[in-house]
């Protein structure tokens, strides 16, 4: 459960973020869709405090974030960034093992985690001694989610988690991501200026602009009840491939 | 030079090449754990107040710049001499490799992985103990590495100021003119250099874990290499002495010493003009000077009789051609009118005063003639000749050329031109055997070792006795060069050792024996 309630962020004298509130609910996957610049990164980072927030309050699971040391709040929160965030100077095992370890996991239950995950995400058995730079892209995606997933966080943020891949492997990974239990039960807020990226995924979508929450619904209501010209202009262009989408994935 | 003269030196001397090396080893290590235990830290911070940086690497480049041989002359007036003005020399050098490479190497740590460290709930400290210096480590090694090549080449110079290491060889090979020994101490230095070098290279080509591993095992290894310093020494005798590394070379030098006397020293070597001031600021105790140095007086030192001869007479005397004897008879019994007048203390007080109160030879020359009752004013009339008097480059021959000066022209109607300044020995003598030059001040020991260098079967028995080998040089020069040995002026300039007095005399310390039998209560 993450509750965002009147947030703004002011660097220097541009306005990133203005009085932006929203709820994601248990389990419930919330997107944030809009251009470059619009604020949505801003608004994701401030839920796990790398960025702080100018006004306003954010909650993760009905306690106040600045109520705890900003690195205890973090191990609770996996984070997944494009696959450029691997430590290239640990190998796969040890980077998925990062936050396990900062929580003072044993080895034994580290390793566990470490098998389990690699066998849900389709990663090779001999790819934990690998450094991430002898990875495959789509690899590197997938060790970067099982790195987050890794200490059973309650809640997930994804930062253009696939920002990186080419289109193909991206669908490819799209659909596996969908088909993860222990993603579909993880409360998760992605950003990504990816329309289809955000219908395939998201429960409900948010879209920003200019520092503002537009309008924050279901694909459906985004694409048949637009608040306005701009929510209605944003889809135009993709409108038969995403109803086509919204109604498949019903 | 032959290779079997290098390879015969290091045979002979290997015990002296191994405390030298691990010395050598030692300075290096101790400077660069320092120039780390410093360097890192402020890399560090530097790193993360960038507004400093620019300010903290700029003064350690110029620190970088200054020559080495200045920087230790810029220190000795604050910190004397020894190990510690030659440990904070290289611990200056090393240090801007260090902070540079560390700033530089953390400072290139993607913030796109420091944001996902953070991300992942790594505090500061964790993000660079995890992340930022294991990626800097690469760079942060090529900065030690160079700090290392550095500090093997400048630790040469610790010899200059006693604090040991392989240029004790280099520079004594150099104050010997003795190649063998130069080598000695230049081949296992750059050896040193190379190796160290290649292995800091193969070190940070290692990747990840095994470069870590690496790195802590030579920040291990680093203290272990600096306590070479200590290790070494040979066992520290009750007095230290401080010895130029010419006299500590020189077959008649300390060598001889040990042979008469028996004597042993734990010796430090140390630049010929430095070793005074290390006597006086009791770095040292016991030096080896030269017995009519001015500055027995002006620093208050005893000069320890040479009571076995261990020694060669180095009496003074001038050396002038048979020829302008013939032709000027009236010159030889002027200049032996200095006979006795002219004593080891006199001499030494006329030294003194030219170089500690800045009189001009000449001066000191008049006085010293007024004095004795010597001194005329020029004779007056037409100069019927030239006497042309040769000297070599130190204070006490400058002072001599002037008194034959003032002498000459005012008992004579000769006139004196000096050619003061000839580089040496050998220069004078050819001088004077060409007829560039009539008459210049020589030794009688200089004479003997330098130009008849007879076996060392003669100059064994002469050692002993001043008025045989002022013969023996005596009837050599005359018979192979046609040269006149004036008789003897009364002061010996020879090897001396001497110590503060305020320290000999508590210690009843008058001789060599003395001191020998001192050093073995």
């Amino acid at each position: 459960m993450i509750a965002v309630r009147n947030v703004s962020k002011q660097f220097g004298d541009h306005p990133a973020v203005r009085d932006v509130s929203f709820t994601v609910g248990e389990g419930e996957t919330v997107v944030l869709l809009g251009t470059s610049g619009c604020g949505k990164t801003t608004t994701l980072k401030m839920i796990n405090r790398l960025i702080e927030p100018s006004a306003g309050q954010i909650e993760v699971d009905g306690v106040d974030v600045r109520r705890k040391p900003a690195h205890d709040l973090r191990r609770k929160i996996g984070y997944v960034i494009q696959e450029t965030g691997l430590f290239p100077h640990y190998t796969v095992a040890d980077n998925i093992a990062t936050v396990p370890r900062l929580l003072g996991w044993e080895p034994d239950r580290i390793a566990d985690r470490t098998r389990e995950l690699l066998a849900m995400l389709k990663l090779p058995e001999n790819s934990l001694r690998r450094y991430p730079s002898e990875l495959s892209g789509g690899q590197r995606q997938r060790v970067g989610l099982a790195r987050a997933l890794a200490a059973h966080p309650s809640i997930l943020l994804m930062d253009e988690p696939l920002g990186a891949l080419d289109p193909i492997t991206r669908a490819a990974i799209r659909r596996e991501f969908r088909r993860l239990d222990e993603l579909r039960h993880t409360t998760t807020v992605m950003v990504t200026h990816d329309i289809q990226e955000a219908f395939e995924l998201g429960d409900r979508i948010g879209l920003m602009d200019q520092g503002r929450l537009v309008q924050i619904g279901t694909p459906d209501e985004l694409l048949h009840r637009p608040v306005n010209a701009f929510v209605e202009s944003f889809f135009e262009e993709q409108r038969l491939f995403l109803e086509w989408k919204s109604r498949r994935s019903d | 030079m032959e290779t079997t003269d290098f390879f015969r030196f290091l045979a002979e001397q290997s015990s002296q090449l191994v405390t030298q090396t691990l010395t050598h080893v030692g300075l290096t290590f101790l400077s660069l754990v320092l120039a780390l235990l410093i360097g890192l830290p402020v890399g560090m911070a530097i790193s993360r107040q960038k507004r400093v940086a620019a300010l903290v690497l700029g003064l350690a480049g110029v620190l970088q710049t200054i020559p080495s041989i200045a920087l230790l002359g810029f220190l000795i007036p604050f910190l004397g001499i020894g190990v510690v003005p030659a440990l904070l020399a290289l611990f200056l050098y090393a240090l801007l490799p260090i902070v540079r490479n560390t700033y530089v190497g953390l400072s290139e740590v993607s913030p796109t992985l420091k944001e996902a460290a953070f991300g992942m709930g790594m505090t500061s400290r964790q993000v660079l103990m995890r992340l930022e210096i294991p990626l800097a480590l690469p760079v942060i090694f090529a900065g030690i590495r160079t700090a290392t090549v550095i500090n093997v080449g400048v630790a040469t110079l610790a010899a200059y100021v006693a604090g040991g290491g392989l240029g004790e060889f280099i520079f004594g090979g150099i104050a010997l003119n003795n190649t063998a020994m130069i080598l000695a101490g230049a081949i296992p230095a750059a050896l040193l250099a190379v190796g160290l070098d290649g292995l800091l290279a193969r070190l940070q080509r290692l990747r990840g874990m095994r470069l870590r591993r690496a790195s802590i095992l030579f920040l291990a290894l680093a203290p272990v290499l600096s306590a070479f310093y200590w290790l070494p020494r040979n066992d520290q005798t009750r007095l230290v002495a401080g010895f130029a590394h010419e006299f500590y070379g020189r077959a008649d030098g300390y060598p001889q010493l040990r042979k008469t006397y028996g004597l042993r020293l734990t010796t430090r070597l140390i630049d010929q003009n430095l070793m005074y001031e290390a006597v006086r600021h009791r770095q040292v105790d016991v030096i080896s000077g030269y017995s009519t140095d001015g500055r027995i007086q002006a620093f208050g030192l005893q000069v320890l009789a040479d009571d076995k001869r261990a020694f060669p007479p180095y009496q003074a005397a001038f050396v002038v051609r048979q020829a302008f004897l013939d032709r000027h008879p009236e010159v030889a019994p002027l200049l032996n009118r200095l006979r006795g007048l002219l004593t080891d203390s006199v001499m030494t007080a006329l030294n003194y005063r030219a170089d500690y109160h800045h009189e001009t030879p000449e001066t000191v020359a008049r006085e010293f003639l007024r004095k004795t009752g010597l001194d005329r004013p020029r004779k007056a009339g037409p100069r019927t000749g030239t006497l042309t008097v040769g000297s070599k480059i130190f204070t006490e021959q400058y002072i001599l050329v002037e008194i034959i000066r003032r002498l000459v022209e005012g008992h004579t109607t000769l006139e004196v031109a000096a050619k003061t300044g000839l580089g040496g020995t050998q220069i004078c003598f050819n001088a004077l055997r060409t007829g560039a030059i009539d008459l210049y001040p020589e030794y009688t020991g200089t004479g003997l070792l330098v130009i008849l260098q007879p076996g060392p079967a003669v100059s064994d028995s002469l050692r002993a006795d001043p008025a045989a080998t002022y013969r023996y040089v005596s009837d050599q020069f005359l018979r192979q060069y046609g040269l006149v040995w004036l008789p003897p002026l009364g002061f010996n300039n020879a090897y001396a050792l001497m110590m503060r007095r305020e320290q000999a005399r508590p210690l009843k310390i008058n001789t060599i024996s003395d001191l020998q039998r001192y050093l073995e209560k």
